[in-house]
């Protein structure tokens, strides 16, 4: 049991699904993330996949500031996803609140309500810089991986 | 402005709308400032042939203004909207948000009015002091996961 | 007959930004929805408080990043009719420039994620490979490739050289002619057009009395294009609006279709006008903006109006901005009732919702 378990867990970090949710961006962001999919880019040829559903996704993409209203559907989404999980947070709204740090309805960035493994700088960062960034959230994931008590949990 | 301002009163409010929609007119939107404490300035701008048209309505805050929503459907979410900004209330929406449509409780309540802002010393919104999320809405999401369930 | 309630979002696979729409059904149509927006709300009108009217071009920008180029147009614009700026011809000749190719993007945008709604994923990669060379479009003209703040208050930051304008023209063939070839691709496709044709209905008269905007009230037979008031240098050059009359999810389509390939005709033909000169004036020494105002533009998604109130200032007084997604929230609420559940994310993508406009 323990092998096959090491096994699923290792290959979880070589295929990582994503999540994307957008919290109150202004779009720059989304679209940089969609466009990572797309041909150009294309993240599938590290085994990455978009999909919509949180039961599914091992990395959530946070785009945008956190606001009174998204930050529950933040935190649930976050909860509904199987541990262990990742969450990257894309742009400077993201990191900070950005441009909008100032504006009344904004809590900040995204470490305020989840922890954050990965901030992606930039307004909007490029394609690459947010492949770079889930790139490296992978690595994370994998010592995660091989952390006995996580396997434990798992 | 380039256009010409016709000022309206709330009483005549209902009356010229629906002579400018029988005109033809489309709803463009509604506009608001907060002049002072007491009052708050609508315009109301209208379209017809790429010609913009402008009614200006002086509001009391405290005063209700009748709705123009059931003449033009559009004007519904504008003048939610409003409600929400400047808690300007408004009679007879067809749907009324009560000042929720963008709002949660914990952000400050009409953020647009300086004036008010002052009075009820509500300076800007704590950050995340409130660590447990409120009731979410009445419309609830779909599968609510238990609070606190967030590993971290 | 029962009743059923379901909530459409917010987070929903076929939505890339988040909106709620609480939908009541009798059996799988329709009935009644309502919409619950303020997921993406920050409220940056009221930004105007802290930041002067020239940083608020940065603001303004972010309020949408798939149109930044075109709010930033409008707003220098209203500033500078406040301002009483002459803006230099070239600079309102390459205004044009950056804004179709924002309009063009927006639009290869959109078809793809409309192309996904149905299901049809790759579609929705050639449309982003081809919006990959508008991409670079931008950033090899303007420096950016999504928020391309290229405007300042009495003109524009960057200038085309010959050599710039030369590969723009080579490099706009290949999109016409990639675009073209998608369209007969999608619009003939059986399968399309089963999903899209008669799905989600607004007559013309619907769409005037709710106030319907750009593509939508286009593919509903209204010809009504801001564009037409001839703001900046859309007077010198010649162009009509793009009608198509079924008003249905298949109309507003093919109207987007044909504004994109349009709009690669507008860029060619004010980079064939292009006048020499300066592309910025000097607005150092005037005084802040005083007065009120109204300026209106066309965006991708429709017409987009900001109003300015300012009292010589360094800070605007209000700066209030209704963005089309706005008023095409009230049509969409019209065309939901009598549709399938299953096509109601193919009918609120007709729209083209961008709600990070919508809620600022
Ligand atoms: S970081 Fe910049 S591009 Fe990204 S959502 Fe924020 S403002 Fe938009």
């Amino acid at each position: 049991m323990q092998a096959v378990k090491r096994f699923i867990n290792r290959m979880r970090s070589k295929s990582p699904w994503l999540l994307h949710f957008d919290c109150g961006s202004c779009n720059g962001c989304d679209i940089e993330i969609l466009a990572c999919l797309t041909p150009v880019y294309d993240v599938e040829r590290f085994g990455i996949i978009n999909v919509g559903n949180p039961f599914h996704a091992d990395v959530l993409l946070v785009s945008g500031t956190v606001n009174h209203r998204n930050k529950k559907v933040l935190t649930n989404l976050h909860a509904q996803m199987p541990s262990p999980k990742l969450v990257v947070a894309i742009g400077a709204c993201g990191l900070s609140g950005g441009i909008f740090r100032e504006a009344y309805n904004v809590v900040g960035g995204i470490h305020k309500v989840l922890p954050v493994d990965v901030y992606v700088p930039g307004c909007p960062p490029k394609p690459e810089a947010i492949i770079d960034g889930v790139v490296l959230g992978l690595q994370k994931l994998q010592r995660l991986h091989e952390q006995p008590s996580v396997e434990k949990e798992a | 402005m380039r256009e010409e301002i016709t000022p309206v009163r709330p009483a005549d409010l209902i009356g010229e709308v629906a002579k400018l929609k029988i005109q033809g007119y489309r709803l463009v939107t509604l506009s608001c400032t907060e002049i002072d404490a007491n009052c708050i300035d609508v315009l109301y701008h209208f379209d017809k042939d790429l010609g913009l048209k402008h009614l200006r309505l002086t509001a009391m805050k405290a005063e209700p203004v009748p709705s123009i929503s059931p003449v033009y459907f559009a004007a519904l979410l504008i003048e939610n909207e409003i409600q929400d900004f400047f808690g300007l209330k408004f009679q007879g929406l067809v749907v009324d948000f009560q000042g929720m449509l963008y709002l949660e409780e914990e952000a400050l309540k009409t953020p647009f009015c300086k004036f008010s802002i002052q009075t009820a010393e509500k300076t800007s919104a704590p950050s995340i002091a409130h660590a447990e999320p409120a009731e979410p809405p009445a419309a609830a999401m779909p599968g609510e996961p238990a609070p606190g369930e967030m590993d971290s | 007959m029962r009743k059923t309630v379901i909530p459409f979002g917010p987070q929903h696979p076929v939505l890339p930004e988040p909106i709620h729409l609480k939908l009541t059904l009798v059996d799988e149509r329709v009935v009644e929805a309502i919409p619950n927006l303020g997921y993406v709300h920050r409220g940056l009108e009221r930004l105007a408080d802290v930041r002067d009217f020239h940083q608020m071009i940065q603001v303004v920008e972010r309020v949408c990043g798939i149109c930044s180029m075109i709010h930033a147009h409008c707003y220098c614009m209203g500033i500078e009719e406040l301002m009483a700026v002459e803006v230099p011809p070239r600079a309102q000749f390459l205004r044009v420039i950056w804004s179709e190719v924002h309009r063009i993007q927006s639009h290869l945008l959109w078809l793809g994620l409309f192309a996904d709604s149905f299901g049809f994923e790759s579609l929705f990669m050639q449309f982003w490979r081809i919006r990959e060379k508008i991409m670079d479009i931008s950033e090899s003209t303007t420096g950016n490739r999504v928020i391309v703040s290229v405007n300042v208050i009495g003109g524009v930051r960057r200038d085309l050289s010959a050599e710039q304008t030369r590969w723009l023209l080579t490099e706009l063939d290949w999109v016409e002619e990639q675009i073209q070839r998608l369209q007969t691709t999608m619009m003939e496709d059986y399968t399309v057009k089963k999903r899209t044709v008669g799905k989600g209905v607004l007559t013309a008269q619907q769409a005037y009395e709710l106030g319907a905007v750009g593509p939508v009230a286009r593919g509903s037979g209204l010809s009504q294009d801001t564009r037409q008031t001839s703001y900046a240098a859309y007077g010198e050059l010649y162009f009509e609006p793009v009608v198509e009359t079924e008003g249905d999810c298949y109309a507003r389509s093919k109207v987007r279709f044909r504004e994109a390939l349009a709009s690669v005709d507008l860029i060619r033909r004010a980079l064939d006008k292009l006048p020499a000169g300066e592309v910025r004036a000097k607005v150092k020494s005037l005084k802040p903006p005083k007065g009120e105002t109204v300026m209106r533009v066309e965006q991708p998604r429709g017409e987009l109006l900001y109003y300015f109130k300012g009292s010589g200032e360094k800070n605007l007084d209000r700066l209030r901005i209704r963005t089309p997604t706005f008023a095409n929230i009230p049509p969409l609420l019209a065309m939901l009732p009598g549709v399938y559940l299953s096509d109601v994310p193919v009918v609120t993508l007709s729209i083209d919702p961008c709600i990070s406009c919508t809620e600022r």
